[in-house]
């Protein structure tokens, strides 16, 4: 067993067994937590499989921001582990029973031959001066420039619906309204009285 | 001459537009003078393209004015055919329409709907003329349809009464199985000849190519195209022309005013399935079968109706079916291919019969709208002039000699005489003895309205006088036409060249026409002929008749009528048309609605179809919304089974299963 | 040697315990949506595998659109969680069924 294989296995059990871990723990926090683990470790096996750029971006988007995200509203929102033994033992077995043949089917697929085995060439090992980042550039800036583009504005949407949706005016809040106060008029800040001049 | 005929055409219809719409705001006065200027210059107009016709010799005019619609191959022309029939009956409409409308200024001198009146009667006018001067088939059904509504719209013109209402639905309704036939024949004629345009259709080759063509119509009987056309456009002529088993509603149209009574439904209207018959010469001219199935049904007519005429008591009604009998006559003719004699016959009967109507209308404006005879007699002294064109009428109608109707209806019975076709015998016993009944109806009613005891009460005899001068000239003026027109005419009309390039009867059989002009060597010798013949005889012991029962003993009216009393029954049910109508057609029909509306449309279409479905999806959502939990993790659960087959499939696919 | 099949394998695994998360958990939708994230790992996991194998670098330029899309998606999902949470007081799947036919 060459090393690679011996890495490969050890951060395969890792993701395997943080990955169950996510969807078993009763509290959500660690759920968050596992799922962090999980992505770590995959970046290490993405890293193994020479995508270095890619497996960067997984730790710094993803753990960095998104699952920050995860981990934010989950303590925002406060939410009790109520849920009792019962109900997991109970929903067990559809989920067994579905991802178990969801599986069985996948590894049907991976061992016909004329799939896997026809199509698989052995990888070309690069050197270490190979800089997967710009290779992935020069693809990605030529070849794909436009959905590149258009990823851009899925994210703009993501940013502006996210925040469409969670705004909220409170009524107690004061603020001011710039329009308002552009349009206002001398009519109504000051006001003249006419009175009787009165003696001294 | 375009000009001309569409002015004619067009005048009354302006005159009508004018009066309906602006009616009211141009006041009484105006209105009836728009509408008599519309009709006098369609009636100049008309006499002035007769004289053209005549005297110049203008050869017939197939004018195309503009298309009317176009589909397909089918394209259909406004357009005027105008020749010797066209312009004969162009004047007989006009002119008895610019009568009534002089007549109308007095008639309907109080009446609330006086403006809607002439505008109906003005939109008759433009209707009739536009049927008799039509050169497709088309356009002649536009015409017709157009004259029906107008019927039906002056039936029903004193819309409060109910008997009015009744009475132009009924109009209307038996119209509406006549039209039918003729409609039927105006698609058969389509089908077989692909035009629906005079020339294309009576031209020799589709002639004969109609002639040969057979079709089935009843089991194995095999038809010429051409019999079966011709029955469905007769079918059509015995609606409108009120033949029976057609005429039910004619009897009931004198419901409405007594001027349209003589111009709608006694000169011109009714007239149209006489004047299509002879237009459509050529085609029943081919048919033996439908010349005999015209000849019975114009027998008939002409001799029940008369018997009918004998019983009645309304003076309106009398002569209503004193028309229909007279109708009978002209259809007889066209049956015995004595074309000519049809056409004469209606000429001269437009005169006389209108002058009867509006004699009578002038008697029941005297009578203060009393129409029942047993009220009246004696009337004579107090209206002189209506009592002498009524006369001339009278004389007209049963073929006294010298008057107009002597020449017609004596050469309508002498051309039954000399046909030869199956029928032709039968149907000459019935017009002979309609002729002694035409008689003495007719001077039953003349005798009890102008002669014998005056019956009406006090408070009437009091005010009874000749009505102002709007109704009495045109009895004048259509008195000498009914006096004098027959013969003046007689010569050119029936036995002349005149007809001769629009009627053709090639058939040898059939030419009655030809021998009796053969015949005739001048007007006093057919008159003098004709003394002596049965018709005259019969028609003066007709007469006789009715002077002793009503004139000389009264007394033994009332006997007769309980000797004859089940005779007396049958006629007085007018044979029971009307009941037998009522519960077969009427009730029938009500009772299939009735099965339709509750099994057809409540139970199946409301019941099955509708509710039905609607049931139907309301149960199916009711099973299907169950599967709507609103729990995320079902619709995973779904999506995952989607994608589990999908594998599975694509696993079979590849055959690694 | 890691051999190409070794990697889907693990994406495979990966993937049907993403798939049996969303069954088992019936607590709350956000870890209904890590669930989701860990099937979405998997299925990167397989294009880079793949990209490697066959030397092909679009592979890696689909992972980099599905996290984009995946980012997107994430704070999208968290923020309906929010304003659901602020109407509903809970985030619990079994609570969530206004759609029940």
């Amino acid at each position: 067993m060459s090393l690679e294989q011996i890495i490969f296995y050890l951060f395969s059990t890792i993701l395997i067994f943080s990955s169950l871990m996510v969807i078993i723990s009763r509290n959500p926090i660690f759920s968050a937590l596992f799922l962090i683990l999980s992505f770590v470790t995959c970046s290490c096996l993405w890293m193994l499989a020479e995508a270095e750029f890619l497996a960067i971006t997984l730790v710094l988007v993803y753990v960095g921001a998104v699952m920050v995200l995860f981990m934010f509203v989950v303590m925002m929102l406060n939410i009790q582990e109520s849920v009792s033994k019962e109900k997991f033992i109970k929903y067990l077995p559809v989920g067994l029973l579905v991802s178990v043949s969801i599986f069985v089917e996948m590894w049907l697929v991976l061992k016909s031959k004329n799939l896997v085995n026809e199509v698989a060439v052995s990888p070309i090992r690069h050197d270490a001066n190979y800089s997967n980042t710009k290779e992935l550039g020069e693809v990605l800036y030529t070849q794909y420039m436009f959905q590149f583009e258009l990823a851009s504005v899925i994210l703009l949407v993501a940013i502006i619906s996210a925040i469409a949706l969670t705004l909220r005016k409170r009524k107690n809040v004061k603020f001011q309204d710039p329009v308002k106060q552009i349009h206002v008029k001398k009519a109504d800040r000051v006001r003249v009285v006419a009175m009787k001049s009165e003696k001294l | 001459m375009k000009s001309i005929y569409i002015l004619i055409v067009l005048s009354p219809l302006i005159g009508s537009i004018i009066t309906g719409l602006f009616g009211k705001k141009i006041g009484r006065v105006l209105s009836h003078r728009i509408a008599v200027l519309g009709v006098t210059i369609s009636c100049l107009l008309s006499l002035y393209v007769l004289k053209v016709i005549i005297v110049d010799q203008m050869p017939a005019q197939n004018l195309t004015l503009y298309t009317w619609l176009g589909v397909g191959d089918l394209s259909i022309q406004i357009g005027f055919l105008v020749d010797k029939l066209t312009a004969l009956m162009m004047c007989v409409v006009t002119f008895v329409s610019l009568m009534v409308h002089i007549y109308t200024i007095g008639y309907m001198h109080d009446d609330k709907g006086y403006q809607r009146f002439f505008s109906y009667i003005s939109l008759f006018t433009f209707s009739m003329l536009m049927l008799v001067m039509s050169n497709n088939f088309l356009q002649l059904f536009f015409g017709w349809e157009a004259v029906g509504l107008v019927s039906y719209l002056l039936i029903g013109f004193w819309f409060e009464k109910d008997s009015a209402i009744f009475a132009n639905m009924k109009a209307f309704l038996v119209n509406r199985v006549g039209d039918f036939g003729f409609l039927l024949g105006i698609a058969a004629i389509y089908t077989y000849c692909g035009s629906l345009d005079y020339d294309v259709v009576f031209s020799d080759p589709m002639i004969e190519r109609l002639a040969s063509t057979k079709i089935n119509v009843w089991g194995t009987t095999e038809w010429t195209v051409i019999t079966m056309v011709s029955i469905m456009l007769f079918v059509g002529a015995m609606g409108k022309s009120a033949q029976i088993p057609l005429h039910v509603w004619l009897p009931d149209s004198m419901e409405g005013p007594t001027p349209i009574s003589a111009l709608i439904h006694a000169a011109t209207m009714v007239t149209a399935g006489i004047f299509m018959v002879a237009r459509t010469s050529a085609l029943f001219e081919m048919s033996d079968v439908a010349l005999n199935f015209v000849i019975v049904i114009g027998a008939l007519t002409a001799f029940l109706m008369g018997l009918i005429g004998i019983v009645q008591n309304d003076i309106k009604r009398v002569v209503a079916y004193s028309t229909l009998s007279q109708l009978g006559y002209m259809t007889v003719a066209l049956g015995v291919s004595a074309y000519t004699a049809g056409i004469f016959h209606l000429m001269t009967h437009a005169f006389f019969k209108a002058l009867l109507f509006l004699g009578a209308g002038s008697v029941i404006i005297a009578m203060h709208h009393d129409q029942d005879m047993r009220n009246m007699g004696g009337l004579k002294k107090y209206m002189p002039i209506t009592y002498w064109t009524s006369l001339i009428g009278s004389l007209a109608l049963i073929g006294f000699p010298f008057t107009s109707g002597f020449f017609s209806k004596d050469a309508i019975i002498h051309a039954v005489h000399l046909s030869k076709l199956e029928f032709a015998p039968f149907a000459y016993i019935l017009v002979t003895a309609g002729v002694f009944i035409t008689a003495f109806y007719t001077f039953r009613m003349f005798f009890m309205v102008f002669h014998g005891e005056e019956r009406m009460d006090q408070h009437t005899k009091e005010h009874l006088k000749e009505p102002s001068w709007v109704v009495t000239m045109p009895l004048i003026l259509l008195a000498i036409p009914s006096l004098v027109i027959g013969g003046l005419t007689v010569e050119n009309i029936l036995f002349g060249e005149y007809l001769k390039d629009v009627i053709h009867v090639m058939n040898p059989d059939h030419q009655v026409m030809s021998m009796m002009t053969a015949e005739f060597h001048g007007l006093l010798k057919f008159v003098w002929h004709g003394l002596w013949q049965p018709p005259f005889i019969l028609s003066m012991c007709g007469v006789g008749l009715a002077w002793f029962i009503y004139i000389k003993k009264p007394s033994i009216a009332e006997t007769c009528t309980k000797i004859c009393s089940p005779i007396y029954k049958v006629l007085d049910k007018k044979y029971g048309f009307d009941e037998f109508n009522d519960v077969v057609f009427a009730s029938g029909g009500r009772k299939l609605g009735g099965f339709l509306w509750k099994i057809g449309d409540v139970k199946l279409i409301d019941g099955l179809v509708v509710n039905g479905s609607a049931k139907l999806f309301a149960w199916l959502s009711e099973i299907i919304r169950k599967m709507q939990t609103g729990f995320l993790y079902h619709y995973a659960f779904v999506m995952i089974l989607g994608l589990l087959g999908l594998l599975a499939w694509i696993l079979i696919k590849l055959g690694i299963v | 040697m890691v051999e190409l099949s070794d990697y889907l394998i693990l994406a495979g695994m990966l993937f049907s315990i993403g798939v049996a998360g969303i069954f088992i958990n019936r607590k709350n939708i956000i870890v209904l949506l890590m669930s989701i994230e860990l099937m979405l790992l998997a299925v990167n996991t397989n294009f880079i595998a793949f990209s490697h194998y066959l030397n092909d670098i679009t592979g890696q330029v689909f992972v980099f659109f599905i996290l984009t899309v995946a980012a997107a998606e994430a704070a999208i999902g968290l923020a309906i969680i929010v304003v659901l949470y602020r109407n509903y007081q809970s985030i619990n799947v079994d609570d969530i069924n206004a759609m029940k036919g």
